[in-house]
């Protein structure tokens, strides 16, 4: 069973729940911006994330909002996340073991306020 | 690579797979392409962890997928699977990207079974990470059995929102309430209809009494007017609606505690490759929108398109089965592989099913179809377009400035612009441009399908070479 890093990291959620009773793919680690996640081997990156306990992925381009995986079937493209490097649509992309995931390369260079 | 096929299908959902079959058992050579990297569509997404007889015996649906797979592994369909089709063209010729790199396609036949995407009508709070579609909830629970951190809000509109909160308690998550836009009355409206799929009926039964024995709190004729929160959702807060689903802003709204929201208003057909073919659409608010021209047979006008299943107006996964068979064959008749007569005798029994079929799945469409109470409720700084950060008043400031068509409100304002190509947005923006000029969604228009279809790397579009295999102009005689 994988051990959630802790939630109290800046920046952290209540971690998302895997319903333990169904069989999973073996155990894989992921690097994320520096820190170690568990994982199991073919679950997706996002899912991953989410039973961390990390939710925000990217921020929005203009307003800078935090944003996290929303269709999760490859249509809003809110969850891309660089992946070993590529940008990947974390809803889809399976977790392997060792994966050096970024979630900062893709955040704003500037925010700029919207009309509220 | 370019590979010649007799048919190419642009999905691997139940429509695409019922093309698919039907067209081997003629002896097409068939190419099926789907983004994910097993068959199913989103209706039978299969799942990432081990599936034993006990989840297969508790699921219909898994098992439902299981045995379309494992048919459409049997049919001798070349699949290509884990592909993103970013390119189509009459002809028929289509691009892709998958793990060996670019791909192409050459068939004088396709059949477009790409289903819909999700349409979720914007509320203040609903960009917050946490907040999910009701459709994305469905995939948590059947392909990760994974669930948000608890309680969670259930909201919209559907049979899809009992599915998803009986769904989560029975993964071991907590839902705080499922908040129904329908009234009982709404339910019952559409119940004559409702009959002619018991077994659909006792199923959504079941799931609303399983939610009554948890005592979870169902609220009809409601709507999400907020989700509350700075970085992560602390709570929710719901208005009873009127007839065409404005929330009625008199008295205190109930205020429900939450971490996770599921939200959905419907499913709206995916015709993003029928556009970029050349199929003309028409608006029909009951069939989901927009929805391209398709005949009995599942031929369109444009020579060798055929379309079938929710992309060409939603009736649900049952439907979408009979209406990918229905297809595979037109495709074999055209294709002079099966006779006119042999076509009849094939067809005329499941022409028949579909409609029955169809009866049920239509009954739902309706129900689902927007109402634009819920339009008018969207607060002017929510933002519409995720991608652009574009907002309420931004679309209201471009409509006075004179914008009449979603084309307009994209060149002016970039609402619909960014990498989703307006997928996410394109229903609220195309209400609000017609709500704003007293207008209707079929004079405002439809946005232009673009290629890529989706974004791709331009890397992994282009594939690997050497200089040498750029051609160049022989150099000319000095």
């Amino acid at each position: 069973m994988p051990s959630s890093a802790p939630s109290a990291s800046s920046g952290r959620s209540d971690p998302w729940r895997r319903d333990l009773r169904v069989g999973r793919g073996a155990p894989a680690r992921l690097l994320v911006d520096g820190n170690l996640v568990d994982a199991f081997e073919g679950e997706s990156i996002a899912v991953a994330l989410a039973t961390a306990g990390i939710l925000t992925l990217r921020h929005s381009p203009a307003a800078g909002g935090g944003r996290g995986m929303f269709c999760l079937m490859g249509v809003c493209q809110e969850c891309v996340v660089s992946a070993d490097g590529v940008p990947a649509t974390a809803c889809l992309e399976p977790v392997r073991d060792g994966m050096v995931v970024s979630l900062s390369p893709f955040r704003p260079a500037r925010r700029h306020g919207i009309e509220s | 690579m370019t590979a010649d096929y007799d048919l190419i299908v642009l999905g691997a959902g139940p429509a695409g797979v019922g093309a698919a079959l039907a067209a081997r058992r003629h002896d097409l050579k068939v190419a099926v392409l789907d983004q994910a990297r097993a068959a199913g569509g989103q209706i039978y997404r299969a799942p990432n962890f081990r599936v034993g007889a006990p989840e297969l015996r508790a699921q219909p649906d898994l098992a439902r997928g299981e045995k379309l797979r494992a048919a459409l592994e049997g049919s001798g369909a070349d699949l290509f699977l884990d592909h993103k089709v970013w390119f189509v063209a009459p002809g028929i010729s289509v691009a892709a990207v998958g793990p060996h790199g670019p791909t192409r396609f050459e068939a004088p036949a396709i059949v477009v079974a790409t289903g819909t995407t999700e349409r979720i009508i914007p509320v203040p709070g609903i960009t917050l990470p946490a907040v999910v579609g009701l459709a994305a909830a469905t995939i948590l629970l059947k392909a990760h059995a994974v669930v948000p951190a608890g309680p969670t809000v259930v909201a919209g509109i559907g049979p899809l929102l009992y599915a998803v909160a009986s769904g989560l308690l029975k993964a071991g998550g907590e839902v705080a309430a499922v908040v129904d836009l329908a009234r009982p009355t709404d339910w019952a409206a559409i119940a004559p209809r409702l009959a002619s799929r018991p077994d659909l009926l006792a199923q959504g039964f079941s799931w609303v009494a399983k939610l009554r024995r948890a005592a979870v709190p169902l609220f009809f004729g409601h709507t999400v007017t907020a989700v509350g929160g700075s970085e992560a959702v602390e709570d929710v807060e719901i208005r009873p609606v009127d007839p065409d689903w404005r929330p009625l802003r008199e008295g205190q709204p109930v205020l429900i505690k939450a971490r996770s929201v599921a939200i959905g208003h419907g499913l709206v057909p995916a015709t993003e490759a029928l556009q970029l073919l050349g199929v003309p659409h028409a608006f029909h608010p009951a069939e989901g929108g927009w929805t391209p021209q398709v005949e009995a047979d599942r031929s369109t006008p444009v020579a060798g398109v055929y379309a079938a299943g929710d992309c060409a107006g939603v009736v649900g996964a049952a439907a979408a089965g009979l209406a990918g068979e229905i297809a595979g064959l037109s495709v074999a008749r055209d294709a002079g592989r099966l006779s006119p007569s042999a076509y009849e005798g094939e067809t005329r029994g499941l022409q028949r099913k579909w409609a029955r079929a169809a009866r049920f799945g239509s009954a739902i469409s309706r129900l689902m179809a927007l109402r634009t109470g819920l339009i008018q409720a969207i607060p002017s700084p929510t933002v519409v377009c995720r991608c652009e950060d574009v907002t309420r008043a931004s679309i209201e400031a471009a409509v006075s400035a004179g914008v009449r068509h979603v084309g307009q409100l994209k060149s002016t304002t970039r609402c619909g612009m960014g990498p989703c190509q307006g997928r996410m947005c394109a229903e609220a923006a195309a209400e609000l441009v017609a709500l704003g000029s007293g207008s209707d969604r079929t004079a405002v228009g439809q946005w232009t399908a673009r290629t890529p279809m989706l974004p791709v790397p331009l890397a992994a579009m282009v594939g690997v070479y050497d200089y040498d295999d750029i051609p160049k102009p022989v150099p000319a005689p000095a």
